[in-house]
């Protein structure tokens, strides 16, 4: 398997990276090198074999329904870039 | 008293021969003095460091002191900390001060310890040399040209150099035990879901576990008895009974099994590193432990397994840094989308990128079962080798590292042999079994070798307990770089 320029390009708008044309000739041959090692795993038979999507097979604790959290509005959106009476501004998006 | 193990630290409080504020001081005078050479710390604040120190110095003499109380230590820069510039070793989180401490630092602040500082990182803990931090690279203090290892690069060299006492650090594929090796420090990454991950800046979450980075066991140990803990905000956390992880330290090895995997002994490893893991094999042996020869057959496919599961989990988790709700925003944009993707194209690095496209890539329509799926089915034969390896021993030994510390940039213009560097360590995160290294010898060049030790899981204390019989036995973490003696 071998990406091309525009598998590069389709994955980086998937990412919601921009992408300079140097950047991502630069990446394409980085991911191919990668991938050749990632290969590996397509010889090795794993028919029938559960997959393992997490370290300790465990089930997810369930809690009571009820608010735990305390209200700490200022505090999280202190750190946001343009925030304003509680809300975060982003460029418009409806006209 | 840079030296001093946490133990005798807490003996030297008790018996008020020094001051908190005075060996929080000394510390920082170190930070001063020697972090230009090396990097390993990218922000201090004394004053609120030294008040930390009173506040300790006044429960001494109350009293109500504990083990850890009035030693500094320094945190990898991937915790939030409350008031910290908690950056990730990014651009993205440079100016990001965390509104929140993360749950070890809530516990060892508890605990009474001073932070000293913050300690630098590969960028989002993605990396083996500490070269990819947005605060350059740090330099490992057994030989500044050469890298101390990453991805807790910075918490490994500033204790190696004697800057901390102790510092914290996070493993997702080798990251606390790789740097500890090639520093000469003991680090114990513990089973998956014993130390809380709330607060812990995500890279790949099936795998990420943090754990202490310290000069022996026994001071690993000590950290751990308060690092790890249920801790119900964090979904992975495992409820179980406390445990002492001093308590088994001083029991002799005898009858220890110690399975050595064929696969690890094969290929690969530099002679430098073969020999120093051989003699602590023998030593192992001398102290009462047997060894026998096992079998980890789909060891070879844990780097690639590794490189679909770690990136997947990071592209997502990754997705948060959006220039809207905390980080970097950039300057100029056209429209939201623009905002989106320009802010992520400037506040990540390349390493970072490259781990988000790949796993953006592996998670797409139509590669999904080819490589996300089939990663998670090695991952279960991979966990399954180590189950059948603990039927014939206690312990899996072989080396943590194939080689000592490598030049800076000697890999870094190349992804894979990188990637390779983690051979020996990222099978035990994908299986969620602790691990741990202890400086077992010396290259010719000087620079420290670690042998690494696996358990089952929940046998940190057995790991702990062997690594301090060895080091009861030999004298390879009480040494240190001469340049950073005085």
């Amino acid at each position: 398997m071998s990406l091309s320029l525009d598998d590069v390009a389709k994955i980086a708008r998937l990412a919601r990276l921009e992408l300079t044309d140097a950047e991502a000739a630069q990446t394409l041959g980085q991911l191919n090198n990668i991938f050749g090692l990632i290969e590996q795993m397509q010889a090795v038979n794993t028919d029938g074999v559960e997959p393992m999507s997490h370290a300790v097979d465990v089930a997810q604790r369930l809690r009571e329904d009820r608010v735990t959290e305390t209200n700490q509005r200022e505090a999280f959106q202190s750190v946001a870039p343009e925030a304003e009476g509680g809300l975060y501004l982003v460029p418009r998006v409806i006209e | 008293m840079i030296n001093a193990s946490l133990t005798q630290l807490a003996s030297a409080l008790a018996a008020k021969q020094i001051s908190s504020v005075e060996l929080t001081q000394l510390f920082l005078d170190r930070i001063t003095q020697h972090n230009p050479s090396l990097n390993a710390i990218v922000s201090t604040q004394p004053e609120r460091t030294l008040a930390e120190a009173r506040a300790a110095d006044a429960r001494i003499a109350a009293g109500e002191a504990g083990p850890l109380t009035g030693i500094p230590l320094a945190h990898k820069d991937i915790f939030c900390a409350e008031g910290w510039a908690s950056t990730c070793g990014s651009k993205m989180l440079a100016d990001f001060v965390a509104p929140y401490d993360a749950h070890i630092v809530t516990r060892l602040k508890q605990a009474g310890m001073v932070t000293l500082g913050r300690c630098n990182m590969d960028e989002f803990a993605m990396g083996s040399s500490n070269e990819t931090s947005h605060f350059g690279a740090v330099r490992n203090p057994w030989n500044t040209q050469c890298v101390p290892g990453g991805s807790s690069g910075g918490s490994a060299a500033a204790v190696a150099a004697r800057l901390t006492p102790a510092a914290t650090g996070t493993d997702t594929g080798g990251s606390i035990r790789q740097p500890a090796a090639l520093c000469g420090l003991t680090g114990i990454k513990p089973t998956y879901g014993v130390v809380s991950r709330y607060g812990m800046i995500a890279y790949a979450s099936s795998l990420d576990q943090g754990g202490p980075m310290a000069k022996s066991a026994e001071d690993c140990a000590m950290m751990l008895n308060a690092m790890a803990g249920f801790d119900e905000r964090d979904s992975t956390s495992l409820q179980r009974p406390a445990e002492d992880y001093c308590a088994q330290l001083q029991q002799p090895l005898k009858g220890l099994r110690v399975g050595l995997p064929k696969e690890f002994f094969a290929e690969g490893m530099d002679a430098d590193v073969r020999a120093c893991v051989d003699t602590a094999l023998a030593q192992l042996r001398e102290l009462g432990a047997t060894t026998v020869e096992v079998s980890l057959p789909n060891s070879g496919l844990s780097v690639p397994a590794y490189y679909v599961i770690a990136p997947a989990e990071a592209s997502s988790n990754l997705s948060r840094f959006d220039g809207v709700r905390y980080g970097y925003r950039a300057p100029e944009y056209s429209d939201l989308n623009d905002l989106y993707c320009k802010s992520r194209a400037q506040g990540f690095g390349a390493e970072v990128k490259r781990r988000i496209l790949m796993g953006t890539y592996v998670l797409s329509h139509g590669y999904y079962d080819a490589y996300y799926l089939k990663a998670q089915k090695i991952r279960r034969l991979i966990a399954r080798d180590f189950a059948n390896a603990f039927e014939q021993c206690d312990v899996i030994a072989g080396p943590t590292s194939p080689s000592v510390a490598f030049a800076l940039g000697e890999k870094s213009a190349d992804p894979v042999q990188m990637y390779l560097s983690d051979i020996y360590t990222i099978s035990t995160n994908l299986a969620g079994l602790p691990g741990m290294s202890v400086p077992c010898g010396f290259s010719p060049s000087g620079l420290p070798v670690g042998l690494q030790l696996i358990g089952p899981w929940f046998a940190e204390a057995r790991l702990l307990q062997c690594g301090h019989q060895y080091q009861l036995a030999t004298d390879w973490h009480t040494r240190q770089p001469e340049a950073f003696a005085g």
